[in-house]
């Protein structure tokens, strides 16, 4: 049997048995009536607890916040010191790292080493390196993982980043996201589980594709929801123009109590559904514009992010991650979308960093102060690295898409904190201590959340899909 | 529709049948005689196979449960079956054992049999251990349906086999559905379209003993027939007006959209509309339609992202066609043999390389980017207008004219100004040229198939592009279907299309009238229907199946003709309202003793609102249109960045079918009610019921706009009285008058937005602004915004977009 069929008939029978004396029609109705509106004591909606549930093991997160620095940021000016490289700066990169290797735009040209373009220092307690262009970052040093030995399989930015958030670079399968929730549901009734959000600045920006947060073959109500910088936060959020908050709540009651007396002629089981998902959709419309209005967000705390307000960036973005995680959004995925630096590499990191760093540290150090980086999981990281090799067709040096080694790092959420992970041979090329895989680190972040990603499966097309598809390790040295 | 039982009734069914659970669906009885296909081989498939399967890299012990010869094989004195003695069988003993480290399946397989299936298989190697080809890789044959009792309601044969399950487990047939639900549900099943409040009366009153056939055949010959049959066609072979990799740059290949559409209403047979997608280009003589139906071969994926290497995707785009022509016409799942043996059907790595070899002869670019971000992706067929044409004329000529002086470079007699210098014409000669590049954009075309002198096909060793030692195939099918019937030299995808088509192949036909089967019931007879493999589902009614698959092919591949058999059945008229024993012993309606209910899909909510509110645009075909769409939705693409240009007049009420389709960003009230971005082969779209979906009804624009507009019929057509207008919207919307309780709901929420905009009149103003229809001048505003109140909610109710 199909597992959401089976749940939700599960969900029926219970909630069938457990109506006795007021059925959700009365219920409706006694709203429209004005003995009590809807909203107050409402049908409690049949929310998607999660086919995990219970969950596999104890969870040490409860939900993930993703910075994804789409481009792929260079793992050689940010987290993987190479002094090795540096002294071999101009010089030929030896064929014995490149021969026979798919390379993206460097594909057929002259390959030549380049050192890092910042400098490193060891920072914290725990003395991790990091580069000098990431100073708010070195000093969380102490609460975050590095990890210098990811590998992946794909070098173009369209299917890397399918590949990162779905597991497989074949367009169709659900985003990491979507799995969560469909695995864990979500906890909160007035905003969607699963939110994205958006910024760019840096270089040209690579486009995006929905595919990224789409469900898949999985029901649409798992997917991402992006939340919007131009007009409506949420796409048809906003009432018509004309009407009020209590006209529309007329509506909706009047649709519930509308949908209650059809029930009663039809019996059908998809109508409790619907009438509590126009609750929800009700509720989002006063609680979206609720978060997005941090008026009442202390001066210091935006000046920590580096924020003034509602301006699409990426230090916004990260304070209302922080209100979405507060609110109990499972899966939050924050897109900068400068970091592809075929050219002028230095002054593209320079301008990327300007956006994200602060923002990024402030968000670790205020989830901390509140008591929520120990449940909350985080994650920093682009879907692939840049080459050791130069490329430098215009402007000022760069460096072309890398898939053999690259940085992450994760914070929070049960990871060990102030730890760096395997290595990258002498140049940078190759992960070659501990080398986690994109599925590795898909298998480690269920496991945080409770699941055993082995176990949270799909059938489709006749077969039992994963996000980790036939692979995938939890990396169990980084687990506190 | 009369209620049956009070809900408090039907508790205390839902109870007494919770503490003796007898399920008709949940096979947990010991079957006498233990069939292979229906019993066994899902269990084997689903916990075994992995790892004693058809893969050759992952067999363990060399064992094969697929094979009776393998399984059988005396192995030092054991055998995992000893057919008859399933005591001396280590399978048994192995599935038995409560030794962790012996148990089969290994614990950490996550695979556990249950004790039902531990006894069917013991009791099957009692019986002999028979093995049996999988069903549906053996032609369909007609088995005649076992005799009913009731031959008055078995009106087809379709019934006949229905009947004889029904019968077995004991049940009876459901009522007639009443007649305006008939003809709702036909109407949206047929056409995608409501009924208008005329045609539910005049089948209502139409006392000819043929009423329900005359209304299936206006139906079928409606030209909304092919737009609503090509929504799942689309879905299929993944139609879209844009590539979908990174910069998801728009392809234009709508004529075929439309061809589609064609062929449906002119009844195309299927082996017809099968050769021409895949090959009409092969055809002889191949009329302007056969050409744009090879627009099929060209709509995969395809990029243009910097540092993409050509082979890489001339690879990854073979691949795509390969598993998505294997699903849409062979519901297989032959995909999965890209990077190894499938794991539980016979199709070999080998047998993947050999189809995609059919399409090696496509003429094609791995990477198109040699004409910058906007430009195109050949070979095309354009299809200028008049003007275009002269435009045309006039550039060439003028190319012409420069070309000749560059090439004499003389000043010619009687000028007195000097001639242009070379540099200058050649400057010139360019700015014409991109003139002729931003014409050429502009033109309507549709992406065809060229053949070409084919490419070297290889197997690739885990389907990785840049190993080149695996060995050079050339086309061919599984051995197992029964190869190619074909003479001649390298077979072509015509051949490919014949085989695919030609009644020994047992899964094509089987493929499409299962999944028909859905679109009128709800659920296919084999479940799951992008797989009719091992992992399949054995169907509910295999000999209706075959039934069907077979009057397919003898009907001349009649498509029209498969329908009209499916609705015309008894089964198909049944009521969908089920009480509570019924939905308790056969809660997915596999036996079908009532009809299903589902959700309208994403175009025909669409769809339904504009044709009840008089919006709905009948034009058919042509470009893409592009309704309202929030602003900034475009704002993640680049390689151009692009703005949304919306249309404007009509065209912003065409039929869902004709949406711009934007892979990377479909249009987001579709998204919500679960159209697929087509990017894969869909064969079954999710039905989800979200929050996102009462917003898209509440608030996106084009409902405001026909909620609206459907308020202004109310005014002029409903009558005098608001009673009256309200029975006369209830007839408009669902086909029926409302109860008292519902009346008045609705005048009460008129009244109170009537003095809500009579105070407050500039919000009356405000709500009429939405959409572009103007509002008639003379017409009442306040009392169109006060009755659009009655309208919305209308359109948000559950029964709107639910077909019964």
């Amino acid at each position: 049997m199909d597992p959401i069929n089976h749940y939700m008939l599960n969900q029926t029978r219970r909630q069938f048995l457990g109506q006795s004396a007021r059925g959700i029609g009365s219920m409706a109705l006694a709203s429209l009536l004005g003995t009590g509106r809807a909203d107050a004591g409402a049908a409690a909606p049949e929310q998607w607890k999660g086919i995990t549930n219970p969950t596999h093991g104890l969870p040490k997160a409860k939900r993930v916040i993703y910075l994804y620095m789409a481009g792929g940021p260079s793992h050689l000016e940010s987290f993987d010191y190479k002094p090795e490289l540096a002294r071999l700066d101009g010089q030929p990169m030896p064929t014995s790292f490149t021969q026979g290797e798919q390379l993206a735009q460097l594909q057929g040209m002259e390959l030549k080493c380049m050192g890092s373009q910042f400098p490193f220092a060891k920072h914290g307690v725990s003395g991790q390196e990091i580069s000098s262009v990431f100073p708010h970052t070195a000093s969380i040093a102490d609460d975050i993982c590095i990890i210098r030995s990811m590998k992946t399989d794909q070098i173009n930015h369209d299917p890397a980043h399918t590949l990162m958030n779905t597991g497989t670079n074949i367009s169709g399968r659900p985003s990491m996201g979507s799995w969560l929730l469909y695995g864990l549901g979500s906890e909160c009734e007035n905003l969607p589980g699963f939110v994205v959000l958006t910024s760019k600045g840096g270089r040209n920006p690579q486009p995006l594709a929905s595919r990224q947060w789409h469900s898949g073959f999985l029901p649409s109500k798992f997917q991402g929801v992006p939340f919007q910088s131009i007009g409506d936060p949420v796409h048809y959020v906003s009432r018509p123009p004309g009407i009020d908050m209590a006209q529309q709540r007329d509506l909706v009651d009047s649709v519930q109590a509308l949908n209650a007396l059809h029930d009663e002629v039809v019996h059908e089981d998809e109508i409790a559904t619907r009438i509590s998902q126009y609750e929800m959709a009700f509720r989002m419309q006063t609680s979206v514009p609720d978060l997005v209005d941090i008026s009442n967000e202390p001066k210091h705390v935006l000046e920590s992010y580096g924020t003034e307000g509602a301006d699409g960036s990426f230090a916004f973005n990260c304070l209302l991650a922080r209100r979405l995680a507060e609110r109990g959004v499972r899966f939050i995925q924050l897109y900068h979308r400068g970091w592809d630096h075929h050219n002028d590499l230095k002054s593209y990191m320079e301008t990327c960093c300007g956006y994200v760093d602060k923002a990024t540290a402030a968000l670790v150090n205020d989830l901390k102060q509140r008591g929520m980086l120990e449940d909350t999981l985080i994650v920093w990281g682009g879907e692939f690295g840049r080459t050791p090799m130069v490329q430098g067709n215009k402007g000022g040096p760069g460096r072309d898409h890398h898939v053999n080694g690259f940085s992450i790092w994760m914070a929070g959420g049960g990871i060990k904190p102030g730890m760096t992970y395997g290595a990258t041979d002498d140049l940078g090329y190759n992960a070659v201590e501990n080398v986690v895989t994109v599925h590795d680190f898909h298998a480690t972040m269920l496991h945080q959340l409770g699941i055993d990603h082995k176990k949270l499966t799909f059938r489709f097309q006749g077969r039992d899909f994963r996000l980790t598809d036939v692979h995938g390790n939890v990396v169990k040295d980084i687990l506190v | 529709m009369k209620c049956r039982f009070s809900k408090s009734a039907i508790l205390s069914l839902l109870c007494a049948t919770f503490f003796f659970p007898i399920s008709v669906v949940a096979e947990d009885s010991m079957p006498e005689r233990i069939e292979f296909n229906r019993h066994i081989r899902p269990i084997l498939s689903n916990n075994c196979f992995f790892c004693h399967g058809p893969d050759r890299n992952k067999q363990q012990a060399d064992l094969r449960l697929d094979r009776r010869d393998n399984a059988t094989l005396d192995r030092d004195g054991h055998a995992a079956i000893v057919p008859g003695d399933a005591a001396a069988s280590s399978l048994v003993q192995r599935i038995l054992t409560e030794d962790l480290d012996d148990r089969m399946p290994p614990p950490d397989s996550n695979h556990t049999l249950s004790d039902h299936e531990k006894a069917l298989l013991q009791a099957w190697i009692e019986q002999g251990a028979a093995y049996e080809a999988h069903w549906a890789y053996i032609a369909p044959k007609v088995v005649s349906p076992a005799a009913v009792d009731d031959t008055d309601w078995a009106r087809t044969p379709v019934d006949a086999y229905l009947l004889g399950d029904l019968q077995v487990h004991q049940l009876s047939h459901g009522p007639e559905a009443d007649p305006a639900t008939l003809v709702r549900r036909l109407s949206f099943d047929l056409i995608g379209l409501p009924p208008t409040p005329a045609e539910v009366r005049a089948y209502t009153e139409n006392a000819s003993d043929d009423a329900y056939e005359q209304l299936v055949d206006r139906l079928l010959a409606s030209p909304h027939f092919g737009e609503r049959l090509a929504i799942y066609w689309l879905d299929l072979v993944r139609y879209a007006d844009t590539v979908g990799y990174h910069g998801d740059q728009v392809r234009g290949v709508a004529p075929y959209r439309d061809y589609v559409i064609a062929a449906f209403n002119e009844n195309m047979p299927f082996d017809q509309f099968t050769r021409e997608q895949l090959a009409g280009d092969l055809l002889e003589n191949p009329t302007l339609d056969q050409q744009i139906a090879t627009g099929y071969n060209r709509l995969n994926m395809v990029t243009r992202e910097g540092g993409a290497q050509d082979k890489d995707y001339l690879i990854r785009y073979a691949a795509d066609r390969t598993r998505t022509t294997a699903s849409v016409w062979l519901g297989s799942s032959l995909g999965c043999a890209q990077c190894h043996d499938h794991k539980f059907d016979p199709f070999s790595l080998e047998d993947f390389y050999r189809f995609s070899a059919f399409f090696a002869d496509i003429n094609e670019v791995g990477v198109q980017n040699d004409a910058g971000n906007e430009g195109p992706f050949p070979p095309y067929l354009r299809f200028p207008n008049e003007e275009q044409r002269t435009q045309i004329a006039a550039l060439e000529g003028d190319m012409a004219r420069i070309n000749d002086a560059l090439h004499s470079p003389t000043t010619p007699e009687g000028e007195t100004t000097p001639a242009p210098t070379p540099d200058e014409l050649k400057k010139e000669l360019r700015k014409l040229e991109q003139a002729a590049f931003r014409l050429d954009q502009t033109i309507y075309h549709t992406a065809i198939t060229e053949t070409m002198e084919p490419q070297i096909t290889r197997v690739l060793p885990r389907g990785n592009w840049m190993d080149e030692s695996g060995e050079i195939v050339s086309p061919g099918v599984p051995e197992f279907l029964g190869g190619l019937w074909m003479n001649g030299a390298r077979p072509t995808r015509l051949d490919l299309a014949n085989w695919i088509t030609d009644p020994r192949n047992p899964l094509t036909a089987r493929t499409f009238v299962n999944r028909l089967w859905k679109l009128y019931f709800g659920t296919g007879i084999s479940k799951v229907l992008d797989d009719l493999g091992s992992q399949g589902e054995w169907p509910t009614h295999p000999e209706l199946l075959d039934y069907l698959a077979v009057e397919f092919m003898d009907s001349g591949w009649d498509v029209k003709h498969v329908i009209k058999l499916m609705v015309m059945s008894s089964a198909y008229r049944q009521s969908s309202q089920a009480d509570a024993t019924l939905k308790n012993l056969d809660p997915y309606n596999r036996l079908v003793a009532r009809q299903s209910r589902f959700r309208l899909e994403a175009e025909l909510v669409r769809d339904n609102a504009l044709s009840v509110s008089g919006l709905l645009s009948k034009a058919m075909g042509g470009p893409s249109a592009k309704p309202y769409q929030p602003a900034g939705y475009y704002q993640e693409l680049n390689f151009p960045t692009r703005e949304y240009e919306q249309d404007t007049g009509e065209n912003l009420y065409r039929r869902g079918v004709y949406t711009h389709w934007q892979r990377t960003f479909l249009h987001p009230s579709l998204l919500a009610f679960d159209a697929p971005t087509r990017e894969e082969c869909t064969a079954e779209r999710p039905i989800s019921n979200s929050p996102l979906q009462a917003l898209v009804l509440l608030n996106d624009p084009i409902f405001v706009e026909a909620a609206r507009v459907f308020a202004q019929r109310i005014l002029e057509e409903g009558g005098s009285t608001d009673e009256e207008k309200i029975t006369w919207a209830y007839l408009a919307t669902l086909s029926r008058a409302p109860q008292e309780a519902e009346r008045a709901i609705l005048m009460s929420l008129v009244t109170k937005n009537r003095s809500i905009f009579s105070e407050h009149p500039e919000r009356a103003e405000a709500f009429l602004s939405v959409g572009e229809r103007p509002v008639p001048e003379g017409l009442d505003r306040l009392q169109l915004a006060a009755w659009s109140a009655a309208s919305r909610a209308l359109f948000n109710t559950h029964e709107m977009i639910y077909r019964y």
